[in-house]
C-alpha cells in the first residue's frame, strides 16, 4: 500500500493514472484549475485540449468505443459541466463506458448560486449510471476507483464525478489501492443454466428463429462466439444499428439491419419469426416499430446484462440475465447438447423464404437523373476504398443511415454512431477520440452538413494535436432526414430545413483550411474515387471533403413512425410483396 | 392496477431520496406514499414506498430501483404477511357540546388526544389505511380543521429480518 501526503488534486491525477487512464479530453476553468496543475506534470496522462466540452465528451466516447477502455473527459463547473450533458446523455443511451470529471465551486459556495455554479450531479442524475459529488479530499481517490469500476463493468455507462474546488486544494494522505464501497452494486454476468437450456430447447424446436443481435454483443466482445452460435444453429442473424459488424455483413447467415431503415429481409425475418433470440438488444422503438405489431408470432428469448431491459418493452418467455459473451458461450454448449441428443432445428423452409426476400429486395438506391452526386454512392465508395479495417463514425440523419446501409462492416466495432440519443454533432469529435484510441487505423467521419456545423470546431483540436481524421461532409444543403419527413408527411412543406449550404455559407473547403486541415471538394460521380484516394494519402493532417450531393435523395426502406414493421415501404408508396417467392 | 408496498433498503448517503424520487417521475410511476427513516444500522436507511401499478410495471419499478447504485435491497411486503401502519394527526372542532362525542370516537378507534384547546382537540391515530379512512370519515361531521399524515411504514411478520444480509454487504465493504 502506498501512502503519501499530497493535495486532493494530486490525488485525483494519481488515481487516474493508477486506474490506467492514458488520455483525458477536456478544457480547464476556474473550479477545475487545481486539477490541471498536477495534470501538467503527469507523464502518464495525455490531456487533449478540445474547443468545446461537448467535443470532449464525444471524443471520450469514441476513444472508449475503439479501445474498450473507459473514456475520460474533464470540464470545469457550471457551463463547462453543462456542456458535457449532451455527450453524457449520448453515452447513457448507447451504454458507453465513460467517466466525466467536473470541478465544482468550493463547498462553502455550494447552494448559494455562486459564480459558475450548477448542480451538475442533480442535472445528470437521470442520464448517468451513477454520479458523485465529492466534497472531501480523502474521498477523491476512492471515488475515482469506484467511478471507473461502475462505468466499465456490468452494463457500461457514463459516471460523473463532481469535485469541489476546496477538496482538490486540501491536503490528504493518499492511499492506494483503495477499498471500493459499493455494497449495492453487484452486476450479474453469469447466466442461469436452466434458462440457457430452455433457450436452446426453443431454438431447436423453432421453425423460424432469428438471432436479434444488439450492441451488447459488441460491448461484451462476443463477436467470435456469436459466429459460432449462428453457424451451429444455422439461424439467420440480424444486427441492429448498434451491432454492425458483430457478424460480418458478408456472412451468408446475415440478414442485415432491422428497424425503421432496415432491409426488407431483416425486417421480414423478425416479423415472420416464431422465435426471437435477442442478445444484448433492447427492443428499441426504432427496431420494433409499433410495438403491438412487432414480431407477432414470436416467442422471445431475451438475454441482457441489465435485468431492467428484459420484458421492458416486449415480454420475454425466457429471460436470461448475463454478459452476452457468457450467455452465448453457454448457449453454444446447450445447443450442442440438443444436437447430440438428436434434436436439431430444421430451418430449410424458413431460409427459402428469407432468401426470396433477400434476392427480391436488396438494398439499393437510384442515381439522380439530373447528374448530381448521389450521397449513397459517395458513402458506398468510401467504404469500398477505405475497406473493412477502417473505422467509420457517423453523425445523425440520412448520412448515418446510408453509412449503416452501404458500408460493408466485416469486423466488430468498425461503425460508431449515436444510436439511442441521435445526437447531431457526434461525428467529428467521436472520430477524433477514435483516432486517438486507434492512431494507426484510418478513421472516417461520415457527417452531414447540418451535423458538421454543430461540432466542427474540433478540427482545430485535430490539426493541433496531430489527429489526422478524415471527414466526409455529405452536403445536401439541408437537414436531410427532417426534410425527408417533410416530403413524406408534411406535404413537402420544407419548414426550416434548408441550411443554404449550397450557397457555400460556410465554404467547407475554406473552413477546413482555416482550421489547418486539408479541404477538398467533390461534385461529380466521376471524381469521387480520386478525391477519396487523395484523402487516403494524406496522413499528416486532417482532411475534410465537401461532397456536394443531391438534396432529394431519401433513405429507403422505411417503416414510418407509428406504423408496424409490416408496413415497411421500399420506396414511396411501394410495399414489398411478402408472400412473393414462397 | 393495485397498491404495492415496497421496502427499499438504501445506503444512508446524501441525495438518495432525490435519486429514488427522480427515478419514479422519469419512468412515469406514481408514488402513493413514501416514508424514509434510519434503521437499526446507522449506514442503512429504509424507504417504504407504496406504488399503484399493475404487475408488469411493478417489475420494472423494482428492476429500475435495483439499478440505483445506493439501493441495497428491495422487498415487496404483501398485505397479510406484513404489518402496515400510518400515522395521522388531526385537529377536530370540539366545543362543550360535541367534545364527549369526539372523545368517544377516539376511544372506539383506540386513538389518542395529544392536545386540547377550548374549541378543538388534536388526535393522534395509527393504523392501516382502511382504519384511518374510517376514523377520518367518522370525525368529518365534527369539522376537521387540519390534518397531517405520515407515509406508510411496514414490516414483515415473523422472526426473519430483511436487513441481515444487506448489513453483511455493508460490513464487507467498510
Amino acid at each position: 500500500m502506498t501512502t503519501e501526503q499530497m493535495t486532493g488534486a494530486q490525488a485525483l491525477v494519481r488515481a487516474l493514472e493508477n486506474v490506467g487512464v492514458d488520455t483525458v479530453f477536456g478544457i480547464p476553468g476556474g473550479a477545475i484549475l487545481p486539477a490541471y496543475d498536477p495534470l501538467f506534470d503527469s507523464d502518464k496522462l495525455r490531456h487533449i485540449l478540445v474547443r468545446h466540452e461537448q467535443g470532449a465528451g464525444h471524443a471520450a466516447q469514441g476513444y472508449a468505443m475503439v479501445t474498450g477502455k473507459v473514456g475520460v473527459c474533464m470540464a470545469t463547473s457550471g457551463p463547462g459541466a453543462t456542456n458535457l450533458v449532451t455527450a453524457i446523455s449520448d453515452a447513457y443511451m448507447d451504454s458507453v463506458p465513460m467517466v466525466a470529471i467536473t470541478g465544482q465551486v468550493a463547498t462553502s459556495l455550494i447552494g448559494t448560486d455562486g459564480f459558475q455554479e450548477a448542480d451538475i450531479a442533480g442535472i445528470t442524475m437521470p442520464i448517468t449510471k451513477h454520479n458523485f459529488l465529492v466534497t472531501k479530499a480523502e474521498d477523491i481517490a476512492r471515488t475515482i476507483a469506484e467511478a471507473f469500476h461502475i462505468a466499465g463493468t456490468g452494463r457500461p455507462g457514463p459516471v460523473l464525478v463532481d469535485i469541489a474546488k476546496d477538496a482538490m486544494q486540501a491536503t490528504v494522505e493518499f492511499q492506494w489501492p483503495v477499498q471500493l464501497q459499493l455494497p449495492g452494486y453487484r452486476p450479474v454476468t453469469r447466466p442461469h443454466s436452466k434458462q440457457v437450456r430452455e433457450a436452446a430447447r426453443l431454438i431447436v424446436e423453432a421453425a423460424r428463429p432469428v438471432l436479434y443481435v444488439g450492441g451488447g454483443v459488441l460491448k461484451a466482445g462476443a463477436a467470435a462466439e456469436l459466429k459460432v452460435l449462428a453457424e451451429l444453429t444455422g439461424a439467420p442473424v440480424v444486427t441492429t444499428l448498434m451491432a454492425k459488424g458483430a457478424l460480418p455483413d458478408s456472412h451468408p447467415l446475415h440478414m442485415g439491419m432491422p428497424g425503421m431503415h432496415g432491409g426488407v429481409g431483416a425486417v421480414g425475418a423478425l416479423q415472420r419469426s416464431d422465435l426471437l433470440i435477442a442478445l444484448g438488444a433492447r427492443f428499441d422503438d426504432r427496431v420494433t416499430g409499433k410495438l403491438d405489431g412487432f414480431a407477432p408470432h414470436a416467442k422471445v428469448v431475451h438475454a441482457d446484462i441489465d435485468p431492467a431491459e428484459i420484458s421492458k418493452n416486449r415480454h420475454a418467455d425466457v429471460p436470461i440475465v448475463g454478459d452476452a459473451r457468457e450467455v452465448i458461450a453457454d448457449l453454444i454448449v446447450a445447443v450442442q447438447n440438443e444436437h447430440e441428443a438428436g434434436r436439431k432445428g430444421d430451418y430449410e423452409d424458413w431460409w427459402r423464404q428469407l432468401n426470396a426476400w433477400r434476392d427480391t429486395y436488396p438494398l439499393g438506391y437510384d442515381v439522380p437523373a439530373d447528374g448530381s452526386l448521389s450521397p449513397q454512392y459517395v458513402i458506398e465508395r468510401i467504404g469500398e476504398i477505405a475497406g473493412p479495417e477502417a473505422y467509420y463514425v457517423a453523425g445523425v440523419g440520412q448520412h448515418q443511415m446510408w453509412a449503416a446501409q452501404f458500408i460493408k462492416y466485416e469486423r466488430p466495432g468498425a461503425f460508431l454512431n449515436s444510436g439511442g440519443a441521435g445526437t447531431m454533432g457526434y461525428s467529428v469529435p467521436a472520430a477524433m477520440g477514435a483516432k486517438v484510441g486507434a492512431p494507426d487505423t484510418t478513421v472516417w467521419a461520415i457527417d452531414g452538413d447540418g451535423c458538421f456545423q454543430m461540432t466542427n470546431q474540433e478540427l482545430a483540436t485535430c490539426a493541433i494535436e496531430g489527429i489526422p481524421v478524415k471527414v466526409a461532409v455529405i452536403n445536401n444543403g439541408n437537414l436531410g432526414m427532417v426534410r425527408q419527413w417533410q416530403t413524406l408527411f408534411y406535404d413537402g412543406r420544407y419548414s426550416n430545413t434548408n441550411l443554404h449550404t449550397a450557397k457555400r455559407i460556410p465554404d467547407f473547403v475554406k473552413l477546413a483550411e482555416a482550421y489547418g486541415c486539408v479541404g477538398l471538394r467533390c461534385e461529380k460521380a466521376e471524381d469521387v474515387d480520386e478525391v477519396i484516394a487523395k484523402a487516403m494519402e494524406i496522413n499528416d493532417a486532417p482532411v475534410v471533403i465537401d461532397f456536394v450531393v443531391h438534396k432529394d435523395a431519401m433513405v429507403w426502406p422505411m417503416v414510418a413512425a407509428g406504423t408496424t414493421n409490416d408496413d415497411i415501404k421500399i420506396a414511396r408508396d411501394m410495399a414489398p410483396e411478402w408472400e412473393n417467392g414462397d | 392496477m393495485s397498491s404495492h408496498t415496497l421496502s427499499v433498503l438504501v445506503e444512508n448517503k446524501p441525495g438518495i431520496l432525490a435519486r429514488v424520487a427522480a427515478l419514479f417521475s422519469r419512468r412515469g410511476f406514481n408514488i402513493e406514499s413514501l416514508a424514509v427513516g434510519t434503521t437499526e444500522h446507522p449506514d442503512i436507511s429504509r424507504m417504504t414506498i407504496v406504488v399503484n401499478v399493475a404487475e408488469l410495471p411493478l417489475e420494472q419499478v423494482t428492476k429500475q430501483l435495483n439499478k440505483l447504485i445506493n439501493v441495497l435491497k428491495i422487498v415487496e411486503l404483501e398485505q397479510p404477511a406484513s404489518v402496515q401502519r400510518e400515522l395521522v394527526l388531526v385537529k377536530v372542532r370540539a366545543d362543550a357540546e360535541t367534545r364527549s362525542q369526539v372523545l368517544e370516537t377516539v376511544t372506539l378507534f383506540r386513538a389518542k388526544v395529544v392536545d386540547v384547546a377550548p374549541d378543538a382537540v388534536t388526535i393522534e391515530a395509527t393504523g392501516n389505511r382502511d382504519k384511518l379512512d374510517a376514523f377520518i370519515k367518522v370525525l368529518e361531521p365534527f369539522g376537521i380543521k387540519e390534518l397531517v399524515q405520515s407515509g406508510m411504514v411496514a414490516i414483515g411478520r415473523g422472526a426473519r429480518s430483511i436487513t441481515d444480509r444487506s448489513l453483511r454487504a455493508i460490513d464487507r465493504s467498510a
